[in-house]
Order: C-alpha cells, then structure tokens, then sequence
C-alpha cells in the first residue's frame, strides 16, 4: 500500500490538479481571469521543462526564452498568415516593409508543418547549441551564462528585425485560431483548455521521466557528473536529452502563450522573461515533479495582481522574492511540505 | 584603409570598456566562484555617481577626474554591501549566488529608475576630450582613447597589486588552494571581501568611461554585462592575461562584425564565436591547472 502510494501518489496531485485547472477553473473564473491563468500555464509548462533541466539535471538554464519565443513566434507567424487569409501577408510587412514576404514565413501558412516546427525547431536549435557545450564538458555557471547570453541576442536579433518579425511590437491582432474566431468567448475557452491540458501532459511526460533510469541517471548526472562518467555512461547525452526536452516544453508553452495573450513580443522571451520563468520554478521548488509548475503560475499570478494595482513596484517584488528565496529556501516553498510530510510521527520502518 | 581602422580603434574601445567591466567578475568569479550578475549595475553606479559629481563639481574639466575615486568608492561599497549582506551567507553554491545577484540586479535598476527617472541624463564631457584625432582617415574620438588609458591604467594598477603587494600574494594564495592560505594564516574571509570591493570598484570607473560615452541610463548595465561575462568564459579564470586578450578580441570582433553586417547580427556573430572557441578552449584561454575533476 504504502509503495503504491509513493508510486502514484503524484499521479493523483496531478490528477487533482488537472480537475481544477480543466474542470473547476472555466467553471468559476471570469473570462478575463481565465484567460490570464492560461497565460500562467503556458509560463508553467515552460517552468516544468526548467524544473527537468535545472531541478533535477543541474543545468541552470538562464535563456528558456528563447525558446518559448520560438515556439511563440513560430505560432504567431501560422496566426498571422491565417488572418491575413490565402495569398495575403501580415498587415505590418506592409507598413515597414516594402509590401513582400521574407520565404522562410511560406511554409508557416500550412497549419501543420507550423505544428511539426513548433516542437522541431526548438530541438534542433537545443541540440546544436547543447551538443558544443556538453560534449566539450562546459557546465555549471559557463552554462548558465551562455544561455542568457543566447536570450539577449535572440530578443536584440527580434527588436532589429522590424520587416520581418515585427520588432519591437512583436506580432500580435490574431483573428483565427486554426479555423476558430478568437473573438469567440467559447473559442477562448477551448484555447485555454488546450493549454491547460498540455501542462497536465508535460507534467505526466515528466513523472514517469523522473521514474525512469533516465530519471536517475539524470540526477546522478547533477550530483556526481565524474561517477556517472567512469560508470561507463556520458553524460553529455543525458544532460543533452534533459536539454532539448526542456526546450521543446518552452516552445510548446510559447506556442500556446501567443493565442491566448494575443501577442508576442521580444519583451516576452528576452533575458528578462527567462529569468522571470527561472523564479516561478525557484519559488515552486526546481527538483520537485509539481513545483516548478505551481511556482510559474503563482508568480504570474503575483505578477498580474502586483503590476494592476502597483505597476513599478512589481520589479523590485521580483527581485525581492529571487533573493528571500534563495537564501531562505533554496529548494522551494514546496519543500517545506516536504519537510512537514517527514516530520509526521510514523512507525518506524522495521530494520532491514 | 578607413573600412579597416574605424572598426578596429572603435573596437580597441569597447573592448577597453569590456576589459573594466570584465576584470572585476574575473576576480571575484575566479577568487571565490561567486557571479556577480550585479555587476553591471554597479557599473550603472559608476555611471550616476559621474552625473551626480557633476552637479556638485560643476566645472566639467575638473569633475571627470574627481568622479573617478567617487565611482570606485560607491561602486566598491555597494559590492562590499552585497558580499556581507547576501553572498557570505551561501558560498561554495556558485549558481545560486547567480540567482540571487540577479534579484539584486533587477532592485538596483528599479532603484534607479525611481530615483533618476526612466529616461537617461546626460553627461557632460569635459573640454580636455572634446574632439578627435584623424588617424587614416578616422575621425578616432579622444573619449574612446580615455577609455583605452583608463582601462590600462586599471589594468595596470590591479596587476600591480596582485603581483607586488602582499595583500596580492595572499589573493593569489586564496585563488590557487584556499585551504592551504588558511592554513599558513591567511583570513581569506577578509580577503574575500577587500577583492569583492575592488572588483565592484573598479566596475564604477568603467562606468564613468561608459558615462562619457552614452550618459546615464538604468538600463546601461545590461548592455555591458553580458559581453562582459562572454569575456570572462573565452579568457578563463585566474589569470589577468586571459581577460585581457579576450576583451579586446571580443571587443574588436564584434566592432568588424557590426561593419560588415548590422549591430544586432554582430551580437550573434560574437555570440557564436565564443561558443566556437569554447569548442578548441572549453575551460576558456588560461587556466590555473589543478588536479580537481570539476
């Protein structure tokens, strides 16, 4: 019993946590907040792919923006051209540009190679950039800085690109969302539920990763790299794998954020908004299978509740909660749960 | 002749203004494995610690040089503020020093939009570097050569400390075997603090220089960060020579690059052939040889 417990017993938080967002939520939520909590849950899938990266593979990935912005941007472009109709182009290659459509925006048209982009593009670009920096055993915090060092150049590569991707302004005024009116209230839901979904999928995808001698061999990766290495296996392809899943999670979190908000732009995927993900996941606790989810949408919720009614104190909050977290608790707030679940009289195990 | 000198003197600069900033976080990072992703904030100290002198001292020949000691003060016990306040209490956890400088980082800037407003102010320059000197047919700005001998001049008086004094020697100690400086009587503690201050110190005169050259600004330090690390990866740590030479080539690389393309691309050109070199070089140019497998 108490094995099928430990077994299951995150299966069914999941589950409980799949009921409130998917069931309880459109439920009891206005439009507006709801629309906001599929925002948190795109941020949150994203969150998940980080606790996988740097929870439990000890790789502190400082620029998962940028690959929520490929996702993003990679569904933004299918939005565009879908509001644009057949032959058209987006309405804002005409007011900067010369009124032509770069070719590699041609086959974004099609809703499914867009669908095949948002998952493959990112991998491809995580295993490149992963593959010459783990091979050459670059980690700890080279890593983390070449990362946010990726996240600066992709969003300065996006601002100066205004013909292209909008610029600064990002892309934004979707009016479809494959062949469904986004001005549909029950089409928003739909949207949202998708979204919602997905994170309860990325969070089943990633229990069953922890589960499995991937799982183990990914968290004796980050405590003991060396051992791991004269155990005969690498493990630059164990923090490769945790890598490109991580940012295929980003991506597909970015792809859902931009129908749902309405709008990408660089400010959503710079160095900034990585490190804004990074906190929800701190805040949540990295290593834990739930944490870095409930951290990513308690921080968005902090972020819309504090920036309506403070706008500019909202930063010094952030900052505030990077610093009280991790020098108060490094491994999360979830962990003190944790701390209180052990601490509960129980029988003594019989000695073995 | 001028497609080539303009990118490489403009270049020379940055990579001046990239050594300042990077010689700091070489040291700290290098002596005590802390990151300091405040640092360019520090910087942005330097920059309004500039501006302000220049309300009190308003004679602009003068203020400049009075600036240079206030920048390295402010700057420096800010960093001393940091290291006691929040980074001793968790050494030896590299990656979460990051974080947290982070959070600090993102207070500062607020702090410093409150306080001087969003926008930038200006800084004067002082007649004695108004103008430029033609140098094959480049107009070369006597601002950018003050950065290049500011930057000399703190790359030689830091070289100077570490070889020649003996609070250098026990620096040097400290980074090489920290147990064993403890064990002759080092207090690599206090050691550790007077290197966080210098290194922060020395990140407020980069920001006059920066100052001159692009006035006040919160955001300044951000600009500057991030090449500033890209430096201290491709130089390696523990050594002065390392930084050096990957300042001014990261500086000059990215200066051709943003002639022959765009400012933007130059970034990922630069970015890109970091990771190249990391390939041939992963632990950076230098490294300070040890039998440790991390």
């Amino acid at each position: 019993m108490k094995s099928f417990a430990r077994s299951y017993g995150p299966l069914v938080a999941i589950a409980v946590l799949a009921v409130l967002l998917l069931v309880v939520a459109p439920a009891v939520l206005s439009p507006f907040r709801l629309n906001n909590l599929g925002k948190y849950c795109c941020w949150a899938i994203a969150a998940v792919g980080i606790g996988l990266a740097w929870g439990r593979g000890g790789m502190l990935v400082m620029g998962q923006g940028v690959f929520f912005g490929i996702g993003g941007y990679a569904m933004a472009m299918h939005l565009k051209l879908e509001a644009a109709g057949p032959e058209g182009i987006p309405d804002f290659m005409l007011l900067y540009g010369d009124g032509t459509m770069p070719g590699w925006w041609e086959p974004f048209r099609s809703g499914a190679f867009t669908l095949f982009a948002i998952v493959a593009l990112p991998a491809i670009a995580a295993a490149i950039l992963g593959y010459a920096v783990f091979k050459r055993r670059v980690k700890g915090a080279y890593f983390a800085i070449l990362t946010q060092a990726l996240a600066v150049v992709f969003a300065t590569l996006l601002i100066a690109t205004i013909q292209e991707t909008g610029g600064f302004n990002g892309l934004n005024q979707f009016t479809f969302f494959f062949g469904y009116n986004l001005y549909d209230p029950v089409n928003k839901k739909m949207v949202y539920s998708i979204a919602a979904g997905l994170l309860v999928a990325c969070l089943v995808v990633v229990w069953q990763l922890y589960r499995s001698r991937f799982g183990e061999l990914l968290v004796a990766t980050r405590d003991a790299e060396e051992r791991v290495r004269f155990l005969g296996h690498d493990p630059a392809n164990v923090k490769l794998a945790a890598f490109v899943i991580a940012a295929v999670m980003a991506s597909i979190g970015g792809a859902m954020f931009a129908p749902i908000a309405g709008i990408i732009s660089p400010s959503d995927v710079d160095a900034t908004a990585s490190i804004f993900l990074i906190a929800g996941v701190a805040l949540g606790g990295r290593a834990l299978l739930l944490g870095p989810a409930l951290g990513a949408i308690a921080v968005g919720y902090g972020r819309s509740t504090l920036s309506e009614s403070f706008p500019d104190q909202w930063t010094y909050f952030l900052g505030a909660l990077f610093i009280a977290v991790i020098l108060l608790f490094p491994a999360g707030l979830a962990s003190l749960f944790g701390k209180a679940w052990s601490r509960l009289p129980r029988r003594k195990a019989a000695p073995a | 002749m001028d497609s080539f000198t303009t990118p490489l003197l403009a270049g020379t600069a940055t990579g001046a203004l990239l050594l300042i900033a990077a010689l700091g976080l070489a040291l700290t990072f290098g002596q005590m494995g802390v990151i300091n992703m405040a640092h360019g904030e520090f910087l942005m100290a330097g920059a309004y610690a500039t501006y302000l002198t220049q309300q009190v001292v308003t004679n602009t020949d003068v203020s400049v040089l009075v600036a240079l000691p206030v920048a390295f003060l402010v700057a420096g016990l800010l960093g001393l503020l940091l290291e006691v306040t929040v980074i001793s209490w968790m050494y030896r956890r590299p990656l979460d020093t990051l974080l947290v400088t982070v959070g600090v980082g993102l207070v500062l800037q607020q702090l410093a939009k409150d306080v001087f407003g969003a926008q930038g102010d200006p800084v004067r320059t002082p007649g004695w570097l108004e103008g430029n000197i033609d140098v094959f047919g480049y107009h070369w700005p006597y601002r950018q050569m003050f950065t290049i001998v500011l930057a000399l001049m703190a790359l030689t008086a830091l070289a100077a400390l570490l070889k020649y004094s003996s609070f250098g020697r026990q620096i040097r100690a400290t980074v090489q075997n920290r147990d064993l400086a403890e064990t002759v009587g080092i207090r690599t503690r206090t050691v550790d603090r007077i290197t966080f201050f210098v290194g922060s110190g020395l990140a407020g005169i980069g920001g006059v220089a920066v100052s001159l050259i692009s006035g006040t600004n919160p955001r300044l330090g951000t600009a500057y960060i991030i090449s500033a690390f890209l430096v201290v990866v491709a130089g390696g740590l523990g050594q002065l020579k390392g930084t050096v030479i990957a300042a001014f080539a990261v500086g000059i690389a990215t200066s051709f690059f943003a002639d022959w393309t765009s400012a933007s691309m130059a970034q990922v050109a630069t970015f890109a052939l970091v990771v190249v070199f990391l390939q041939v070089r992963p632990q950076g140019l230098f490294v300070v040889r040890s039998r440790g497998l991390a």
